[in-house]
């Protein structure tokens, strides 16, 4: 609007000059430069976006060229046999592939109920605000230490710590396929805990941002017709969430998938195949961690198979979550 | 619900008064936002909430149901007699009183289920042990909504529109059976159609319910409400925001044509606010 006293102004251009342009607004017809800049901004954009598609497929296609060598002379049965013998260029990564997935999904099954367990006492007000935030830090600080200082911490605090109940576990279930072998140290169990630990901040943080996007008013809905703390969370504010939460723990199991170097340290890299959670295990990724350094020939080409199945297996993972996000988002 | 019929009150009580705000205080951490209201809303009748905003209507509406206990830096002082019965009292589940009493937000609020689930969750929470279909129907009925989504039922309540949400909210409360019905400016994000129907709903529900609403809309008051409450906000010396208290609180009547108050008079005059 003009300032007081240019009411003429006002007037004429109300009354009939709609076309002239009032010249004290000098970008309204849109001079070359301001167009170029949108235009290049669009472009730069795009550019960007195609990088991430560019570096992830290619490294497909040059983990899938490495293992060619491979996939043909072992084929599927690679992914079922557990020989791994260098010296006879035998291999096969059956035992890897089974670690990946019973610690992975082992994992999952303590780290979820615990986060987002986590996630809703954090978000509801059952304690004082200041004692909620004190624990969403703390679950957000164990995210912050470096994979190698857990996998030390696994190595000589916690599996000495464990043992004692491991051996009551062989003890009582020896019978028991999974509990079949006396604990020796490294093995399955104690990589499967630290990876709950390394796993447990995304599922804890992703679920409390989860939660906290309800709607207030959906909470006030459930308990305006008279339902517990319990059965709002049950029936309303977990379902609202739980299209965000389910992505949060599927991004949580490709990380556990893909986790290194703590695992490593801890699951004991035995190739040979034990079906027991107490033997020492392998996983795809310890596999790599530990021979790429001084494997050569088949060898190099057996550990791009296995690299193209950990990849292929992640990528599942994640087209399954965001299938399974899209499924689930309800509408409110 | 045991509790709340337990004749523990001291006072005696009036059948014809469903609940009583004895010198209710309501604050936000230090900030009082309402104080000192005395009132008695009549059974069996619409009770209308009108003031500026601001003035603690809406609060004085959500403490009437423990609804505030949300939030958790609100607090009340006084008391708010149910039956005779304290609601703030030390044995009283909040649940219990939110069963008792029902509540309709501002904003049409239907749960992302189906509009069937949407009526029949709160009953069966309430341990509702009759005919579940026959339910869904009469609460659908009763809110005027029957009609559009008798054919969807499976349909999820948030593909109704905003007019439709809003009566599927009342038929949720009404479906719960409450004693009160409170209703928050029900009719703020509606149309002059939907918000016929639902002021058509509630000269229905009236029959049955004890009907409170905080409107900003007088003639909505005029139309609907039996009584009304004025409340007005003033400044407080030291204090950082203002206060709200209870005005003038009589038939509907007479607060929009002999009010007592000066403040009532300008304010449903339209001289301010």
């Amino acid at each position: 609007m003009t300032s007081s006293g240019s009411g003429h102004t006002l007037c004429k251009h109300a009354l009939g000059c709609m076309s002239d342009l009032d010249s004290r607004y000098l970008l309204r017809s849109r001079p070359p430069a301001e167009k170029l800049v949108d235009n290049s901004f669009r472009n730069l954009a795009i550019a960007m976006a195609s990088v991430v598609a560019i570096v992830l497929f290619s490294i497909l296609v040059v983990v899938f060229q490495g293992g060619l060598d491979s996939m043909a002379r072992y084929g599927w049965q690679f992914l079922v046999t557990s020989d791994w013998n260098p010296v006879d260029d035998q291999y096969g990564a059956g035992a890897a592939i089974y670690g990946t997935l019973i610690t992975s999904l082992l994992a999952l099954l303590i780290a979820v109920p615990l986060g987002v367990g986590t996630a809703i006492f954090i978000t509801e007000n059952i304690i004082p605000k200041g004692i909620r935030d004190v624990i969403g830090l703390m679950v957000e600080l164990l995210a912050a230490i470096p994979s190698v200082v857990l996998g030390l911490w696994a190595i000589f605090v916690m599996e000495p710590f464990i043992r004692p109940g491991l051996e009551l576990l062989y003890q009582l279930f020896n019978w028991f396929p999974l509990f079949s072998t006396p604990p020796m140290g490294p093995g399955t169990i104690p990589a499967v805990l630290i990876l709950v630990v390394m796993i447990l901040p995304i599922i804890t943080a992703i679920s409390r941002d989860c939660l906290n996007q309800v709607p207030p008013q959906l909470r006030e809905a459930a308990y305006g017709v008279g339902t517990t703390r319990w059965g709002a969370i049950i029936n309303v504010i977990l379902p609202a969430a739980i299209s965000g939460i389910i992505g949060g723990v599927m991004l949580a199991l490709g990380r556990a998938m893909g986790e290194t170097m703590a695992v490593t340290m801890i699951i004991g890299n035995s190739n040979n195949f034990s079906v027991s959670l107490l033997a020492p295990g392998n996983t795809i990724a310890a596999m790599l961690a530990n021979q790429f350094g001084e494997a050569d020939g088949s060898q190099v080409s057996s550990l791009m198979y296995a690299a193209f199945v950990l990849i292929v297996l992640t990528l599942c993972v994640n087209i399954f979550a965001q299938w399974i996000v899209k499924r689930l988002s309800l509408k409110y | 619900m045991t509790i709340l019929q337990q004749p523990q009150a001291t006072e005696s009580h009036n059948e014809d008064v469903a609940l009583s705000l004895q010198n209710v205080t309501i604050s936000y951490g230090n900030f009082e936002a309402v104080k000192n209201v005395y009132c008695e809303i009549p059974r069996g009748k619409v009770t209308a909430f009108i003031g500026p905003s601001g003035c603690g209507k809406s609060t004085v509406l959500r403490s009437l149901n423990r609804m505030n206990d949300l939030i958790e830096s609100c607090s009340l002082r006084g008391s708010i007699l149910f039956g005779g019965v304290d609601l703030y009292g030390p044995r009283i589940d909040p649940v219990e009183v939110r069963r008792r009493i029902g509540m309709v937000f501002q904003q049409p609020n239907p749960f992302p289920k189906s509009i069937y689930d949407n009526i029949a969750f709160g009953a069966r929470i309430n341990g509702y042990a009759g005919d579940m279909d026959e339910l869904v129907e009469r609460s659908l009925r009763q809110a005027a909504v029957w009609d559009e989504c008798k054919d969807k039922l499976n349909e999820s309540g948030c593909s109704l529109s905003g007019g439709q949400q809003q009566r599927l909210c009342i038929a949720r409360t009404i479906a719960i059976q409450p004693e009160v019905i409170l209703m928050d400016e029900p009719c703020s994000a509606l149309d002059p159609i939907s918000t016929l129907k639902i002021e058509e709903t509630m000269h229905e529900l009236k029959k049955s319910f004890t009907i409170v609403i905080v409107t900003h809309n007088m003639q909505q008051a005029v139309r609907v409400s039996d009584m009304t409450a004025f409340y007005n906000a003033e400044a407080v010396e030291g204090g950082t925001g203002k206060v709200g208290y209870l005005v003038e609180f009589n038939d509907t009547d007479k607060i929009f044509n002999a009010p007592q108050q000066q403040a009532t008079q300008d304010y449903v005059s339209g001289r301010f606010g």
